[in-house]
């Protein structure tokens, strides 16, 4: 008796071990395997759940109605790195978006009677998130400009302005554009201040995706001199004793609230609120309260509602609240022990907003590269001719043209042909495509280090081609890509990083933010560099660690005692 | 007795060299054949046309009810069908042992028996527990082939293929890989199986276990078959000139 239930038992911890190694890469096949749909079977099969997860969670995406809110909802898009004094982060509370704009925005969704929110987008692709629909409004700076006004329509100004310089302090001989020949000279993307510094000729123009970056360039003397307009100027340069303002402000500015051009009504009721709010004062309120209430602006409410009845309540002494704050910040050089208390307050923003969206981004877009990957793989190797070349097509295409561009096209063009993904499937898809390519590479590379023999033993004992695949070649190959799979996701796991362009906001865009707010880019810069790595490490380990389960033509000598994954 | 294998007129080229050249032979059921030859003769060739591991391009190889015929290269459209039922019939034993690596012994084993006859894996393993335990291998299964010795590997691979319940057993030079002290467990098992009515074909350089278990051996030369006799005929008085030739150091 008692030698028999230890055979028992033995068989037992046999079943047990297979099941653990099944549950991490690939499951016992009693399914029916039909020739028809073989190769994708295959595929399936190391990801028997976790595909169909992502299916269903990305078909939920696409199928939400998260793009059509209610009518009483007022989407609001600006970018909230651009910086003072539009919208940025409150430097003591990352979490809270303040700003003259902000201000400014939620008077108007009281008169209109609406909620404002606040969508992220990129400052430079404010224009195609507005026509793609992502928000009703575009307000964050926008000038009022003829190219512009093709695309999209402009409400009535809601504050002038003109374009001011800046260079180093102690910087003598620049005083206009006319100076500036020859010379460098920086800008925002994209902005009036680009095509200023463009149209002057002579001038090596640089552009920036933020007006921080921009004024960086200028201190670390990449720059001659900077073009910007003087609200931006008032924030960052005068405060700054490393700068100084270069000659008199030129060329008149006006923002306007960018609609698309088909919602007529909403223009209507904007243009009525923006009135109404410069007759009763409040707007120049708000102006004041940011130190940018100015001659030209005084000047355009005259010409839009007529000469104020009277002049606003708001007394000097309190006027000017709002930008002492924000010098005060600037200027304040802390203490070792102020920026580390201050990075600890960081941590909870980067941690709980940042990171989640860039794992939940990699993870499945990892899934998805890994599924596709390994369907191209196959129709590569044993698919038909017509098969063979899409799919060789399709990898040296990804790969050869750049993933910027390619999320681009996914969200931006692909609603022309009435596809309209949200952000995150969008960043998914585009993440996971790209890297289809190299997975499937790396597939192909794997299953052609499987020696011929292998195929032809599973042949002879009568399994088809696809069965062969399934249960002896793409096991063995999967082990062998281990490496460079796992190396593809630490740098898809960087790349996740791209994905802010569509609007999404993840770890480097929350870097992005609290860098703008204290106007700290190394500190934060660090800390953010650390939170990555520290994410990337626990997939590695746990790759290493399936490698050394599975290399099982490895092992030479027997263990005394084999565990699987834990499993004693 | 009853003819279980039967090839007519089989022909194979690769390229532009003619590997096969109208081989005829037929195969009793639990006889033993050894097909023997200098290397490059076309033995390992006719012994894949056999499981269709490489195809023929002109004749008919027939193993009990499956017929794989094919002429000019054409072939019937339910080939691919014909070549599976075929190939779950015949069992196929390798020179380099071609186990699968990332699964053990027993795994192995079973692995086929589950994916092509859809048998419930308790099912299987009692099976192949049977066939391993024949083999000698009752204390390994569940090692993984690295674990185990070339011997053992190749007696692990002939228990895979029995576990299949082949009519016919095929061995593609099955101890050459092998140290000469482990050629030996390997023979005895053939032996065995012989013993057992088992129907097998082995392509084979062991003159001595040819001369002493075959029932008949078939010598090829340059792809033509030269001579086909029981071996005590073939050994002691050889018909042709190249047979002679080729066992003079065995005669």
């Amino acid at each position: 008796m008692e030698p028999r239930r230890l055979e028992n038992q033995k068989a037992n911890r046999t079943r047990q071990k297979a099941k653990g190694r099944h549950f991490l890469f690939f499951k016992e096949g009693k399914e029916k395997v039909s020739s028809a749909l073989l190769i994708f079977e295959i595929c399936l099969l190391p990801f028997d759940f976790s595909f169909f997860f992502v299916l269903l969670v990305s078909s939920w995406f696409i199928f939400s109605p998260s793009l059509t809110v209610a009518a009483d909802d007022l989407r609001w898009g600006a970018d909230s790195e651009g910086g003072a004094p539009f919208v940025f982060s409150k430097p003591d509370n990352p979490r809270e978006l303040i700003g003259f704009e902000v201000d400014l925005v939620n008077a108007l969704g009281r008169e209109l009677n609406r909620r404002p929110t606040f969508v992220q987008n990129q400052w430079d692709g404010l224009i195609p998130g507005l026509q793609r629909g992502n928000y009703h409004i575009a307000m964050n700076g926008l000038e009022i400009t003829p190219e512009r006004q093709r695309v999209i329509n402009f409400t009535i100004p809601y504050y002038a302005t003109v374009e001011q310089l800046a260079v180093r302090a102690g910087t003598t001989g620049i005083n206009s554009l006319a100076d500036l020949k020859g010379k460098v000279a920086g800008a925002l993307k994209f902005s009036l201040a680009h095509t200023l510094l463009e149209k002057a000729g002579g001038i090596e123009v640089r552009t920036y995706d933020s007006q921080v970056s921009c004024l960086d360039d200028l201190i670390f003397g990449r720059l001659d001199a900077a073009l910007m307009e003087l609200p931006v100027a008032v924030y960052y340069v005068k405060p700054n004793p490393k700068l100084q303002f270069a000659g008199e402000p030129f060329e008149p500015v006006l923002y306007g609230i960018g609609v698309r051009q088909q919602d007529q009504a909403l223009l209507a009721q904007l243009n009525d609120a923006l009135r109404t709010l410069m007759k009763s004062g409040e707007l120049r309120g708000i102006y004041e309260k940011w130190n940018i209430w100015n001659k030209d602006t005084e000047k355009l409410f005259v010409e839009l509602v007529g000469a104020p009845q009277s002049t606003p309540a708001t007394s000097p002494a309190n006027s000017t609240q709002a930008y002492e704050d924000f010098t005060k910040v600037i200027t304040n050089k802390p203490t070792w022990g102020e920026r580390l208390r201050r990075y600890w307050s960081y941590l909870p923003f980067l941690l709980f907003q940042g990171a989640p969206m860039t794992l939940l981004i990699s993870i499945l877009g990892m899934i998805v590269a890994m599924a596709v990957g390994l369907v191209l793989a196959l129709t590569n190797l044993y698919g038909p001719r017509p098969l063979v070349w899409l799919s060789r097509s399709y990898i040296e295409v990804i790969r050869g043209t750049p993933l910027l561009i390619q999320l681009y096209l996914i969200f931006y063009g692909l609603p022309s042909v009435g596809i309209k993904l949200t952000p995150l499937v969008a960043a998914v898809v585009g993440l996971g495509l790209n890297y289809a390519a190299y997975e499937a590479e790396n597939y192909r590379a794997g299953i052609q280090s499987i020696p011929r023999g292998q195929m032809e033993a599973a042949l002879s004992l009568g399994m088809t081609r696809a069965q062969s695949l399934r249960h002896v070649i793409v096991p063995q190959a999967l082990r062998l890509v281990i490496p460079p799979v796992t190396n593809d996701f630490i740098a898809l796991f960087k790349d996740s990083s791209i994905v802010s362009v569509i609007t999404m906001v993840e770890l480097t865009k929350v870097y992005g933010q609290l860098a703008t707010a204290y106007y700290d880019y190394i500190g934060v810069g660090i800390l953010t560099a650390a939170i990555y790595f520290l994410l990337g490490l626990p997939f590695v380990k746990l790759a290493r660690y399936a490698e050394k389960r599975l290399a099982t033509d490895q092992r030479t000598p027997v263990p005394a005692k084999r565990r699987w994954f834990g499993v004693k | 007795m009853a003819t279980i294998i039967s090839v007519t007129d089989l022909s194979k080229s690769f390229s532009d060299s003619l590997a096969l050249n109208r081989i005829n032979f037929t195969v009793e059921k639990a006889e033993l054949i050894a097909i023997i030859g200098p290397s490059g003769c076309g033995k390992s060739t006719l012994l894949r046309c056999l499981n269709g591991l490489e195809l023929l391009d002109e004749g008919s190889v027939q193993i009990g009810d499956v017929n794989l015929e094919r002429h000019h290269g054409e072939q019937p459209p339910d080939f691919q069908q014909r070549l599976r039922a075929l190939r779950e019939e015949v069992g196929m034993v390798f020179q380099s042992f071609n186990l699968f690596p990332h699964l053990t012994a027993l795994e192995n084993a079973i692995k086929a028996p589950m994916v092509v006859r859809k048998m419930k894996r308790a099912e299987a393993e009692e099976k192949a527990r049977v066939y391993l335990e024949k083999v000698g291998l009752g204390n390994r299964m569940h090692h993984y082939p690295s674990q185990l010795s070339g011997g053992q590997q190749q007696r692990a691979a002939i228990a895979r293929a029995l576990t299949m319940s082949p009519k016919v057993m095929l061995y593609d030079e099955p101890t050459s890989a092998l140290d000469p002290g482990l050629v030996g467990e390997v023979l005895s098992i053939m032996r065995q199986l012989d013993d057992e009515g088992m129907t097998q074909v082995v392509v084979t350089h062991e003159m001595r276990f040819a001369r002493e278990v075959a029932d008949r051996i078939i010598f090829l030369q340059q792809g033509e078959l030269v001579e086909s006799a029981p071996p005590e005929e073939l050994f002691t008085a050889p018909r042709d000139d190249r047979t002679r030739e080729f066992l003079k150091d065995f005669l």
